[in-house]
């Protein structure tokens, strides 16, 4: 599979992304500059995590308007996948290719840490590798992750079994004190209503490699594998 | 014709705004805890070539739509006078 990670000024979790889709997990990377106008024939696209444009104005708000960004959200429209991680995920909301915002944490700190999410549904290419609520260990690390959609919003991801990731306790529980940053009805990552598009906080890149000591983010990407049998 | 825009966003007021919170809480610090409900936006300004206030205007609440403000969770408004 070929994977293209777009490289937007500011962005800095590019190069892990890159060292675990290709030498990790041996897959062909293309790192895409912003300024481009081709996605050079790429089967799946990754918005990785960072601070684009250093987060003026609002997180992702002036990167969604980066030249790449059009290829990108007209590779979308037509059906191809996108994954967005932590600002790659607010780059998305900003883009409206995914619905909500993500705000700043209740707590109005930065967190950095390891965080408990549970899969939500295996209707999904990310999750085609994780059972119904399983619960998977991945570290956060945002200062605006605070997924926020309003009420009607909310009731059309759930109806349309959109929400990937839910943050939970080690056990699968849902409670206030496993919701590092307030994110309303916990939620960690969704996905559009093509399932095509796909945000998430938590970095899958950053528990991925043995080394690290923790690997439970490659279920995530190694779920991307699948769509070859898609 | 030149326009100078002033815009102010503000959070919405349904939503929690941390940044305010944090302030508001920081006024028992100053010994003002009469000080209460700060809540903290931005203040844009701009200036804009036009054919009239009208065009200007448009031109202006399509920046505040599509770029200066997120609708989901920020209100803005802004007023046009003609720029010096």
């Amino acid at each position: 599979m070929k994977f293209g990670v777009v490289v937007f000024p500011g962005s800095n979790c590019d190069r892990d992304m890159q060292y675990v889709l290709g030498t990790v997990m041996k897959q062909q990377v293309e790192m895409l500059w912003h300024k481009e106008h081709s996605l050079r024939g790429c089967d799946f696209i990754v918005l990785p995590g960072g601070f684009s444009y250093g987060d003026y104005l609002r997180s992702g708000a002036i990167a969604r308007f980066s030249p790449i960004m059009q290829e990108v959200m007209e590779f979308a429209d037509k059906g191809g996948f996108v994954l967005g991680i932590c600002n790659g995920f607010q780059i998305l909301t900003e883009a409206h290719l995914l619905p909500g915002v993500l705000m700043h944490n209740d707590s109005r700190q930065f967190i950095c840490k390891n965080i408990y999410m549970r899969a939500e549904t295996d209707e999904s290419l990310v999750t085609s590798k994780l059972n119904l609520g399983q619960v998977v260990q991945v570290p956060i690390a945002h200062g605006e992750g605070k997924f926020f959609a309003d009420d009607a919003t909310l009731l059309s991801l759930r109806e349309n079994n959109q929400v990937l990731f839910r943050y939970c306790d080690a056990a699968g529980n849902l409670s206030d004190a496993a919701n590092p940053n307030g994110a309303t009805d916990h939620i960690a990552g969704i996905c559009n209503k093509g399932r095509n598009v796909f945000g998430m906080m938590p970095h899958p890149e950053r528990a991925a490699d043995p080394v690290l000591g923790n690997t439970d983010g490659r279920l995530i990407l190694d779920s991307i594998l699948n769509m070859v049998e898609m | 014709m030149k326009f100078a825009a002033s815009i102010t966003i503000m959070p919405l007021k349904a939503l929690l705004d941390p940044q305010g919170k944090a302030v508001t809480n920081s006024m028992k610090n100053l010994q003002l805890p009469e000080i209460e409900n700060v809540r903290i936006g931005k203040h844009i300004t701009l200036e804009i070539t036009a054919g009239n206030k009208e065009e200007a205007r448009e031109k202006v609440d399509l920046a505040c739509k599509k770029l200066l403000a997120n609708p989901i969770m920020e209100g803005y408004e802004f007023e046009l006078t003609e720029a010096k």
